[in-house]
């Protein structure tokens, strides 16, 4: 009886992607913030990860990330015109526009890696943001590959 | 004059102008070609005295960019360069890594060098072969052929716009006239507009071939770190064993550090043992650029590489998340 109901449950709950998320230290880290003290709910689906500014993303973060299993992964820094340090955001959007297009070239799932602007006072918008992707990336469920390295090394053909 | 006169006018040029420099004590060495120990295949040469000019060369078998060894050779140097050899010497000097005081240009002009995977892949290895007036006669294992240059030009040159240097202190030859004004990516379009499943078959067969011997990073003029990403320990990008995920995550972090940077020379796929199609990542991130940013590499002297620099107009719809 309760081994049913334990099998049920499983089976009725709904698939949680593990997400990356690279939140820039003035804009979107302050904007999850936010969204916490406001107690907006979002899905428990990120990791965060803090850095300095969207323009510290180095683009083998998010390499690695999903060579590590991550199912996703989310950057969000400043509004372009609002970096802490003026230019850092504009200088990431050339690379992100190239890692995103790069990516969807090898043929990993669109939806995989998001890019986002989130402000500190979108506190709302950011679990708008958070909620969207959730979805995006468990409706593509696990990760599939392209990238991860399921054995630590050794050749897979 | 004929076209052996023509490239033997420019092989005693190259000399000659070696010579004068070493002489005169303008520079320390002279770096050009000479012939290879393997047929279809010049190896880079660095001449330090004039008394051993005579083994440079010039034809369509030098087909690595010399622009890979400037930094790396210390004092005054001169280098034999074609278009993409001064392109990439263009992007080392807006780098910073080279002082152009201490660099002299001997500009040539390039037809397009050999692809011997090409020929290799029909007649076998390559045993023997002589060039002549734009016909390669090869001797193979597997038997032996004659091939029209144009045949088995290397793809990077069939699309070549620039086999003039764009920066050079001398130039030896005639220039080539260039017939595309714009830059054409039907190879890049072509793979785009396949499915992305196609595209992930496509580059999952592509990567399994990479044994990761680090050949094309090597080859590359502009790869330059002191310590490459796939070399560090700390953080361990690479875990080191190989297997077609980890070989993607290499080539893709190859493929963005060189983006806006990337002179499309091709040393990289022609340095490849295992026939990987390197310049399919290489071209997109070309074309991107190209695109989005108007910019192409290394075709002057003024300006930076694309992404030092910024506008506040940079497309970003097609890669912010949806709302």
């Amino acid at each position: 009886m309760i081994m049913e109901e334990i099998q049920v449950e499983a089976e009725n709950k709904k698939y949680d992607p593990k997400i990356a998320a690279f939140l820039c230290n003035w804009c979107s880290y302050a904007g999850a913030d936010l969204a916490g003290v406001g107690r907006i709910q979002y899905p428990p689906t990120i990791r965060t990860i803090r850095v300095p500014c969207s323009g510290r993303i180095n683009p083998l973060y998010i390499l690695k990330a999903m060579a590590n299993g991550a199912d996703g992964v989310l950057v969000s820094g400043c509004h372009p015109g609002d970096c802490h340090y003026i230019s850092g955001n504009y200088v990431a959007r050339r690379k992100f526009a190239l890692i995103k297009s790069l990516l969807t070239y090898v043929g990993l799932e669109e939806d995989r890696v998001n890019f986002s602007w989130v402000s500190a006072a979108e506190g709302g918008r950011f679990a708008e943001v958070v909620k969207g992707v959730s979805e995006r990336v468990g409706a593509l469920g696990p990760n599939k590959g392209v990238f991860k390295v399921d054995d630590g090394g050794a050749t897979d053909e | 004059m004929t076209g052996v006169q023509r490239m033997n006018k420019i092989i005693s040029d190259i000399r000659e102008t070696a010579r004068q420099l070493l002489a005169d004590g303008k520079v320390d060495v002279v770096i050009g070609y000479a012939k290879g120990s393997l047929p279809l295949k010049a190896t880079p040469c660095f001449v330090h005295s004039a008394q051993e000019v005579d083994s440079l060369i010039w034809d369509e078998t030098c087909e690595n960019n010399l622009a890979a060894f400037v930094a790396k050779t210390p004092g005054k140097k001169a280098i034999v360069a074609k278009g993409c050899d001064s392109r990439a010497l263009v992007v080392l000097l807006q780098e910073n890594q080279l002082v152009r005081d201490d660099l002299y240009i001997i500009g040539v002009s390039c037809h397009g060098v050999i692809d011997q995977r090409k020929i290799g892949a029909e007649v076998g290895e390559i045993l023997e072969a002589s060039i002549s007036d734009g016909k390669i006669s090869v001797k193979g294992m597997e038997g032996d052929k004659e091939y029209l240059f144009a045949e088995v030009k290397d793809a990077t040159c069939q699309t070549c716009r620039y086999p003039n240097p764009v920066i050079e202190d001398l130039h030896l030859g005639e220039l080539i006239q260039v017939s595309q004004d714009v830059a054409a990516f039907a190879d890049v379009s072509a793979m785009e507009n396949k499915s992305e499943s196609e595209r992930q078959a496509y580059f999952k067969e592509q990567m399994s071939k990479c044994i990761r011997c680090y050949a094309c990073r090597n080859a590359c003029p502009l790869c330059y770190c002191q310590e490459c990403f796939v070399d560090c320990n700390s953080p361990r990008w690479l875990t080191g064993g190989v297997d077609r995920a980890e070989n993607l995550l290499f080539q893709a972090g190859r493929v963005l550090h060189l983006a806006g940077r990337c002179v499309d020379c091709g040393a990289c796929s022609r340095a490849c043992p295992q026939g990987v199609d390197i310049r399919a990542l290489n071209r997109k991130m070309t074309k991107d650029v190209y695109e989005m940013y108007n910019h192409e590499s290394g075709i002057s002297e003024e300006g930076k590489p694309a992404l030092n620099v910024y506008s506040a107009n940079d497309p970003e719809e097609q890669f912010l998340v949806k709302e």
